[in-house]
């Protein structure tokens, strides 16, 4: 390889100083002149009528600018939050899109649903006088938990919603999975739930509108994964302004996970107030709204069953789900539990028939959307849960009924029977990694160690796929999607050869102003510090979609990639004039164009500054300049997979879970940059054990979430964790450009199951047959106890 | 968090007067206790009187059989005092462990004496040591001291000054803690003093409170297994989200007889 800060290189972040030292620019640090602030007045109940609100003693408070009101959203017109998905139902019906006004009117449906929004001069005053808003609640029956929702005669979320349902969706052939199952030797059923989880980024979200009346220009600073589609649907759809009318800026962003995704109703409402108040408004979400306000992730309640044949082998799949979707359809919320889940349900294993049914149900809870992983993790713990139980259930070795099922390496391009084709994979070399790595061998020896410390110690694998680099637009076009998901890339070469790049994809944490340097520097042979990528300002870049999905590197980069191509091609015309030379006979590489086989050569540089400076050029047949601007448009998902091993240790006297190692084997394509690929390994693997021993986010039957401070809801702490083992064995992805597949969410999706796994392992011996997530303490002791009970009797 | 006065006065006199001329003005040490509830507005004290300028708080003395505290102690340095660790391991022990680095690096022995907090770890140890509270009108003996929920024995405005823990022959504590918040889901202190073995439990119930049950039976054998077939009733204990009060039951066991087992 020609450069050492090229594909592969372990280049150290260039993004890391300005955060190290305090000089991040994020969304709350913008501070405009003028600047007024904002505090909204939030429903304290799950579900209740708004008889009234009075705002006069808010309006009289100090330094008071306006209070704000679903009113006043109804009488100027703003349009209500737009869900961009469709997704219909089994009959070809379409899902219940229930209206979502920016805020309430007439009726609150969750804890944290904003009913009015006061701007003063200061953010104090703006908190006194929301203090001050009188609202007359009239509190109705509430849906706050999925259980609940299913129940006949439950609350009604809302009224064109029968039964909460908002969709009754299937996928698979259900008369091939029906003679499945009728010769199937085995049957294994598992009933499972997948705990709510909030997504606590690190920084909560902000919004800062501005209105400039003089131009009719609108600016939104925003704590966003996608300002683009931000854009989009606040000029289409809620603000309804054009979109050279409105520039939106996602400056840095600390962590998303998700959650930023998507179009939340204060975005709008900054710019709206800015426009009325003629000052720029800022609202900054403190932490206790976050856990209310912020899009939610899993809530699954699912019934599965896996058909065997007598030596193991899958024959059938059959599964039933319902999933949250929360009082208001988020952004994406429909495609999580549809399109993102059940077409997953294959996993990494050759499953002849699968037939799954979805109904997604209305909560009256915040949304739920994508988290981390969005369906996958949700399709990975279901069937590896089953997995093992069949494993157990059958008498077989864990490993070798996975190996037994797995798709073989010569299966490849693998049709499933869930609408994807996988393009490459390797599920064995993985799994014979992973196993390698964590010392299966030993495992014996480790058990017996644990046991004379008196501690349980147990063992649990995953073998997974996932689907990213969402995705090709034509595809999702016809699953309901309403927008297209191709990435857009500029790339800027300078007349002294640095080069600025700016792409739709959007870094809240990821590296991107590391990686996609290295993709300049691979290519063009320049060195990273001659590169500056620019993201998250739609008045900068062209166009693009954002990042989520894992889809940055597969999508983002390979739109950076052709830009790339076009440039390294224009340089060719440019160096063969120079070098005089017919095009066909120059070649560039490692940074030189040089005509093949001579020693005359033109240095990148050199044919940068000649196309600003084009005294000497081609000026009859090449235009001046050196920057190309590309869109990309994926052919397929990316289907990174591998294995995850976990050992823990349980205290039987206390029911404590500890973690003892996590071995993991991944296969996520060409890795640019092995350190921030580990990186992102890691940071999934601590919300994945999160998930599956410390997080959960708990609503109560009257929608109130009773765990939403710091005190209450457990994050993952490195004391929590081991010292992870990250190993990879790379397949080359065969439909894009750079190879890559993805990395951002394998951790959070191979991880839980594995733990859940290791738990049940551990317990086994005892009699504990299940344990839902998260395994508290308290759970875990309480599962021991009744097996001794049930054992004693 | 509504506006306040702040006063930061020199003498304990100051400080004393202060808070008796405002009505709910309030003592501030660490603040790690009272600003989270400011921050909420579930306390909204019209003045604070910081105790952080008044001399000669913040020592650590250790005579003959006494090891006497100041109020305005942090967790931290009573944690990492080589004075304290000689004499009470476990006392140190216990501040080693509360919360997290931040916590204790602004947390102070006296504001968690006079908060109260049912989950704290220091009640246990100033009723597993019969320790005595010293304040800027008189003395209170750990035993009389904490009444109830976030109830102590002290007057309206009266200021802790230090804590005096006698010396033990061994002790230890054993703490479970809460997952997110780190304080005590039980904590068990257990101590063979001059005047006999002491049990004290935190975490557990309304207040920090002795087993005469335990104590007896270590009283008889001071082994692990002397504390077998001996429950607390969970009737009257803590529950909630992160343990029920049967849990809380079984694990002041647990946390018992592993502070026997540690004892030192
Ligand atoms: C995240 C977190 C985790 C924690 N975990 C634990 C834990 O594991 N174990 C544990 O024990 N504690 C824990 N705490 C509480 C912590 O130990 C506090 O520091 C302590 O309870 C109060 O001490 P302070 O100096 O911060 O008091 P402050 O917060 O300043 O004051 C608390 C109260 O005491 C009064 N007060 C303070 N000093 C005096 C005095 N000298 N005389 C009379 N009144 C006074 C104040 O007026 C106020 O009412 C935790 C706190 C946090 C924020």
């Amino acid at each position: 390889m020609g450069n050492a800060q090229g594909i592969g290189a372990a280049v150290k972040r260039k993004e890391d100083r300005r955060f190290l030292v305090g000089r991040g620019q994020y969304t709350d640090d913008v501070t405009l002149p003028n600047q007024s602030f904002a505090v909204f007045v939030r429903s304290p109940y799950g579900h209740a009528k708004v008889n009234g609100v009075d705002a006069k003693a808010a309006l009289a408070a100090p330094d008071v600018l306006a209070v704000l009101t679903g009113a006043d959203v109804a009488a100027d017109g703003l349009g209500g939050i737009p869900c961009g998905w469709l997704v219909k139902s089994k009959d070809g019906s379409n899902m219940v899109e229930p209206p979502h006004p920016a805020l309430a009117q007439g009726k609150v449906r969750h804890v944290g649903d904003p009913v009015a929004m006061v701007i003063a001069s200061t953010k104090a005053a703006a908190k006194a006088a929301a203090a001050l808003v009188e609202v007359d609640y009239e509190p109705l029956p509430a849906a706050g938990l999925l259980a609940n929702a299913i129940a006949p005669g439950a609350p009604q979320v809302w009224d064109e919603a029968p039964g909460n349902v908002c969709f009754d969706w299937h996928i698979g052939d259900p008369a091939t999975t029906d003679a499945a199952f009728a010769k199937a030797a085995h049957v294994v059923e598992l009933d499972l739930v997948n705990n709510r989880v909030a997504p606590n980024p690190m920084e909560p979200r902000a919004a800062n509108g501005s209105f400039d009346g003089a131009n009719d220009q609108y600016t939104l600073y925003t704590t966003s994964q996608n300002p683009h589609l931000t854009r989009l649907l606040l000029a289409a759809f809620t603000l309804k302004v054009p979109e050279h009318k409105l520039r939106v800026i996602a400056p840095d962003v600390g962590g998303g996970f998700g959650s930023k995704i998507f179009h939340y109703a204060e975005e709008l409402l900054v710019l709206w107030a800015s426009r009325r108040v003629g000052r720029p408004v800022k609202w900054t979400s403190d932490r206790m709204e976050a856990f209310l306000t912020d899009a939610h992730g899993r809530d699954h309640i699912s019934n599965a069953k896996l058909a065997l044949d007598a030596d193991g082998k899958f024959l059938g799949l059959r599964v039933h789900t319902y999933a949250a979707m929360g009082a208001y359809l988020s952004t994406f919320a429909p495609a999580v539990p549809t399109y993102l889940y059940a077409t997953l349900l294959s996993g990494p294993y050759d499953f002849p028939a699968i037939y799954a049914e979805v109904k997604a149900i209305f909560t009256n809870t915040v949304a739920v959307d994508a988290y981390r992983g969005a369906g996958r993790p949700e399709a990975t713990y279901l069937l590896e849960r089953l997995v093992e139980q069949a494993a157990r259930q059958l008498g077989m070795d864990r490993v070798e009924l996975r190996r037994k099922n797995l798709i073989r390496a010569d299966q490849f391009p693998y049709q499933t029977q869930v609408a994807l084709q996988y393009d490459i994979g390797d599920y064995q070399a993985t799994l014979d990694l992973a196993l390698a790595q964590g010392d299966y061998a030993g495992y014996p020896a480790r058990a017996a160690a644990s046991k004379a410390n008196g501690k349980l110690r147990g063992f649990g694998m995953s073998t997974y796929i996932e689907a990213c680099g969402i995705a090709p637009s034509a595809l999702v076009g016809a699953l309901g999607a309403r927008a297209g998901l191709y990435e857009a890339a500029n790339v800027r070469v300078h007349p002294t050869g640095s080069v600025t790049v700016f792409t739709g994809t959007h870094s809240h944490g990821q590296g991107h102003e590391t990686t996609f340097a290295q993709l300049i520097a691979d290519r063009l042979g320049v060195s990273t510090d001659q590169v500056e990528v620019v993201h998250g300002d739609t008045d900068r870049i062209p166009f693009g979609m954002g990042t989520y999905g894992s889809r940055s590197a597969s999508v983002g980069g390979s739109a950076i990639v052709k830009a790339l191509d076009k440039i390294v091609d224009k340089g060719k015309k440019i160096a063969a004039h120079l070098l005089e030379a017919s095009v066909a006979d120059v070649e560039f590489k490692d940074g030189q164009y040089r005509v093949v086989g001579t020693d005359r050569v033109k240095a990148f540089g050199e044919v940068a500054f000649a196309a600003y400076v084009p005294h000497n050029y081609p000026i009859e047949t090449v235009e001046p300049g050196l920057e190309e601007s590309a869109f990309y448009d994926p052919k397929n998902f990316t289907f990174p997979g591998g294995t995850h091993l976990v050992e823990v240790e349980i205290d039987p006297e206390t029911g404590v879970v500890e973690v003892a190692s996590v071995t993991i084997a991944d296969d996520v394509g060409v890795i640019i940059n092995p350190m921030i690929v580990d990186g992102q390994a890691h940071g999934g693997l601590a919300q994945g054990i999160g998930q599956a021993l410390l997080e959960e986010a708990v609503y109560d039957a009257e929608g109130q979430l009773t765990n939403g401070t710091y005190m209450g809801y457990c994050m993952p702490r490195a004391a929590d964790l081991p010292n992870f083992k990250v190993g990879n064995h790379v397949t080359a992805c065969t439909h894009n450009p750079l190879g890559v597949k993805g990395v951002g969410e394998v951790g959070a999706i191979g991880v839980p199951p594995a733990v859940i796994n290791a738990v049940l392992d551990a317990l086994a011996p005892l009699g504990v047959t299940d344990i839902s997530m998260p395994a508290t303490p308290e759970k875990v002791w309480r599962a021991i106890q009744a097996a001794r009970a049930g054992k004693g009797a | 968090m509504k506006d306040f006065e702040f006063h930061r006065p020199a003498s304990i006199k100051d400080a004393v007067a202060l808070v008796a001329g405002t009505s709910g003005a309030k003592y501030l040490a660490g603040g790690q206790s009272l600003l989270p509830v400011m921050k909420l507005d579930l306390a909204e004290p019209p003045a604070l009187v910081s105790l952080a300028r008044l001399p000669g708080l913040a020592d650590i003395r250790v005579d003959g059989g006494t090891v006497a505290i100041g109020a305005l102690c942090t967790h931290d340095q009573v944690a990492r005092s080589a004075d304290v660790a000689k004499a009470i391991p476990a006392l140190a022990a216990l501040a080693s462990h509360i919360g997290d680095a931040q916590v204790r690096n602004r947390g102070t022995l006296g504001g968690s004496v006079a908060h109260a907090d049912p989950a704290a770890d220091y009640p246990a140890a100033l009723l597993g040591l019969g320790a005595t509270i010293v304040t800027d009108r008189g003395k209170h003996a750990a035993d009389s001291y904490f009444k109830g929920l976030f109830e102590t024995s002290l007057a309206d405005g009266e200021l802790v000054t230090a804590v005096h823990f006698p010396v033990p022959r061994r002790a230890a504590y054993a703490k479970f803690a809460h997952r997110a918040s780190k304080y005590a889901v039980v904590g068990v202190f257990v101590a063979e003093t001059a005047g006999g073995v002491r049990v004290a439990i935190t975490g557990a119930g309304a207040t920090v409170f002795r087993s005469a049950a335990m104590e007896a039976a270590l009283t008889s054998s001071m082994t692990p297994g002397a504390l077998d077939g001996i429950t607390v009733p969970a009737d009257d204990l803590n529950a909630d989200a992160e343990a029920s009060a049967e849990y809380r039951a079984h694990l002041i066991g647990v946390m018992a007889k592993r502070a026997v087992a540690a004892l030192r």
